[in-house]
């Protein structure tokens, strides 16, 4: 398969990902499009590194992975912290830090 | 031997130094052990020097050492230097001794102030900065212990801080002396403008090369000089610091008055002498201000009742007689003059210090009066002192202050209303000294039972002193004995190397006009002892024999006594010219320029970005979503700008 052929898909997965973001409210699935975005970040790594015939992307990959698991530790630590205190995970209510 | 000038400041520095830095940790035997044996030591390696110099022979009695080089500045080198010469040995002898007397004095006259280390602190700073006044071998160090002195005087004229009479004459003092000090230094920037050095040796003989005789700029020098002398010399019209510089300890006062401070202005002019006797115009500014200030401080002292308050304003008399000498380009007889008024205005104020401890602090001379009886010491040395400043042939006051005379008469520079100034003043003198010596020593014993009952002849610490400069009151003025009487006038020809002045000329004219020359001086010697004994006689009158006339002539004259009491009303003139309109001008500036323009200027602006931000910080409005749109968008476009631009 072309390296074209990955990459639309990683593309198609970051905007769906990123659209995700924008409207969702719910902070969960707010965080699993991030994930997406994530991911399809690393499709695209792992693609290139096929296609060029070097290491490097793999090597890419394990670091972001790595990066995502514990940011997705602190945010759902965060997301519970929050919920506890004010029984919602809607975001749009959850906007009291601001100017 | 040059190697060891260092060591007359540095003893005292030592003092200071212990004294200050273990301040409150040391008891007080050991505090006034250390400042007086610091003060001690300096004047013992003082008189090493002098005699050390008196064997040298006589053109080579200039010694320099230079420690290190304290501003290196391009052409400007300032050396911590020192210079010895007979000038400054004379001047060192007179600041260590009676400086030394005045230690020990004081270890009695402050031996029930609890700020007894304070006090010693910076009466050992005040020497050591004296010494470094009279030894700098350059104006900028000069003037490092000419400020010095000043710091002095503000400290100890307000040692007793708590209450506001002193802190204010202190600060009165600084002020005062500000003003001169600049003077002082615009004159040495017009030095070093036009002789490229400030080295007292370099610039004495680079002068007459560099200015031209009675030039505009070698006057304007001299006048700035001057200026800085008024101020520190309490000359009209910068005098009026001193007078209430009493406010201080007594013992300071004596400093302050007879061996540091106040003769810094004469020792300066006699320093720069070279430069005065080359601008005629700066020497007749310098007589007229002198006499001017004799006679106009001679009057006031007549109707003072404070003891202190006499002898300050005798001091700012007799500090006009020393300028007048200077003024008529005798340098040899204001320091002369310096030296004698050192004796005996030490003795003076030490003597009414003496008074003044048995009194139990009562300084008023109304509440006094047959003291002879109780404290006979002090009433013996404080005459001896009296008839020494009176100018009694034979005492120390005599010989310098008819050499002054003489010379304002006598000299190339001299005139004869200068002389008749002078003569006045003298019999002045006479008579307001006598006058407090008859209303403390004589008389009805005014004072209330419980002090008359604590009145008591002082320690031996103080008295002891007191021996010593009487002594020395009575003989100090026979190393001057004028060439008149048929002797060497040891004290000018010593001075003589050092100052500039109509020496030769005048020594070969005194040869050619010998006769009649010495016939006036006799008959100018006879008449002012003739108008001292009179003066002493009518104090005799009016305040011992018959106190009442002294009372009924003040109710006549009661305009002329108010005028004399209120001291002419200088400080009210003062205050309603220079001082309220420098507070109203500072107010001014407070409250219009600095509050209201630059406070307002700075926080109109700070105003202007807290309006902007109020409109700014809507941005930030808590919701993680717009943030992220915002952010996407951002994306967007900066990879819409890479791809397609």
């Amino acid at each position: 398969m072309p390296v074209s052929a990955f990459l639309v898909l990683a593309g198609v997965l970051f905007a769906i990902g990123a659209v995700g973001v924008l409207i969702s409210r719910n902070i969960i699935v707010l965080f699993m499009c991030v994930e997406l975005m994530l991911n399809s970040a690393n499709l695209a790594l792992i693609a290139f590194s096929r296609a060029l015939h070097v290491v490097d992307g793999h090597a890419f990959v394990f670091l972001v992975l790595t990066v995502a698991a514990a940011e997705v530790a602190v945010g759902l630590a965060m997301v519970i912290t929050i919920f506890r205190n004010r029984e919602t995970i809607n975001i749009d209510r959850i906007s009291i830090l601001k100017w | 031997m040059a190697e060891y000038i260092y060591l007359v400041p540095l003893f005292p520095l030592i003092g200071f130094l212990i004294n200050g830095l273990l301040l409150g940790r040391l008891p007080r035997a050991a505090v006034n052990f250390i400042a007086c044996a610091s003060v001690g030591l300096s004047f013992i390696v003082a008189v090493m020097l002098f005699f050390d110099l008196r064997a040298l022979p006589e053109g080579q009695r200039v010694l320099e050492q230079v420690l290190f080089t304290w501003i290196p500045s391009g052409a400007l080198q300032v050396n911590i230097g020192f210079l010895l010469d007979p000038l400054s040995a004379v001047m060192i002898l007179v600041v260590t001794g009676v400086g030394f007397l005045i230690h020990i004095y004081s270890t009695g006259y402050m031996s029930h102030d609890p700020g007894f280390g304070r006090y010693f602190t910076y009466l050992n700073l005040f020497t050591f900065s004296m010494l470094v006044l009279v030894l700098a071998d350059s104006f900028p160090f000069m003037f490092v212990g000419w400020e010095g002195v000043g710091l002095c005087s503000y400290l100890l004229i307000g040692f007793w801080f708590e209450k506001k009479s002193a802190s204010d004459a202190g600060k009165k003092a600084f002020i005062v002396n500000r003003i001169g000090d600049a003077g002082f230094l615009l004159g040495m920037f017009i030095i070093f403008w036009q002789v490229g050095s400030l080295q007292f040796t370099e610039v004495m003989a680079a002068a007459p090369a560099v200015f031209a005789a009675g030039g505009a700029l070698v006057t304007t020098v001299c006048i700035l000089l001057f200026v800085g002398a008024t101020g520190k010399s309490a000359q009209i019209p910068l005098y009026v610091w001193l007078p209430d510089a009493m406010e201080g300890p007594t013992p300071v006062s004596a400093l302050i008055h007879a061996a540091t401070m106040v003769t810094a202005g004469v020792y300066m002019l006699a320093r720069s002498s070279v430069l005065y006797t080359m601008a005629p115009d700066a020497l007749a500014v310098v007589a007229i201000i002198g006499a001017a200030t004799a006679l106009f401080a001679a009057t006031i002292g007549t109707a003072q009742n404070d003891i202190k308050r006499v002898l300050a304003y005798s001091t700012v008399s007799q500090l006009g007689y020393m300028f007048l000498a200077c003024g008529v380009a005798a340098f040899t007889a204001g320091i002369f003059h310096l030296m004698t008024h050192a004796f005996f205005k030490a003795l003076l104020f030490l003597a009414a210090g003496s008074v003044i401890h048995g009194m139990s602090d009562i300084q008023d001379m109304r509440q006094m009066g047959g003291l002879k009886k109780y404290m006979p010491i002090t009433f013996i040395t404080m005459l001896l002192a009296t008839l020494a400043i009176a100018g009694i042939p034979g005492f120390s006051g005599f010989f310098s202050k008819d050499e002054i005379l003489w010379k304002s008469f006598s000299s190339s520079h001299g005139h004869i209303l200068l002389w008749i100034i002078g003569f006045i003043t003298a019999g002045l003198t006479a008579f307001y000294m006598f006058r407090l010596i008859y209303m403390t020593f004589y008389g009805k014993e005014r004072m209330s039972d419980e002090v008359k009952h604590h009145l008591h002849e002082s320690p031996r610490s103080m008295t002891l002193p007191l021996v010593v400069l009487a002594v020395l009151s009575v003989i100090g003025g026979w190393v001057g004995i004028p060439h008149v009487f048929g002797v060497t006038n040891h004290f000018e020809h010593w001075l003589a190397p050092v100052i500039a002045g109509p020496h030769q000329e005048a020594a070969s004219h005194a040869l050619a006009a010998a006769g009649s020359s010495a016939a006036t001086e006799f008959l100018l010697m006879g008449l002012t002892v003739v108008l001292v004994l009179f003066s002493i006689f009518g104090a005799y009158m009016l305040y011992k024999k018959r106190p009442e006339l002294s009372t009924s002539l003040a109710q006549k004259f009661s305009g002329l006594q108010a005028l004399l009491v209120n001291k002419y009303y200088v400080d009210e003139i003062y205050g309603a010219l220079v001082v309220r309109p420098i507070v109203t001008g500072s107010v001014f500036l407070w409250k219009i320029v600095d509050v209201l323009f630059i406070d307002g200027l700075i926080n109109g602006f700070a105003a202007i970005y807290a309006d902007i931000s109020q409109v700014a910080r809507r941005v930030q409005t808590g919701r993680i979503r717009s943030y992220a749109t915002v952010f996407v968008l951002g994306v967007v476009a900066m990879v819409g700008y890479f791809l397609y631009w």
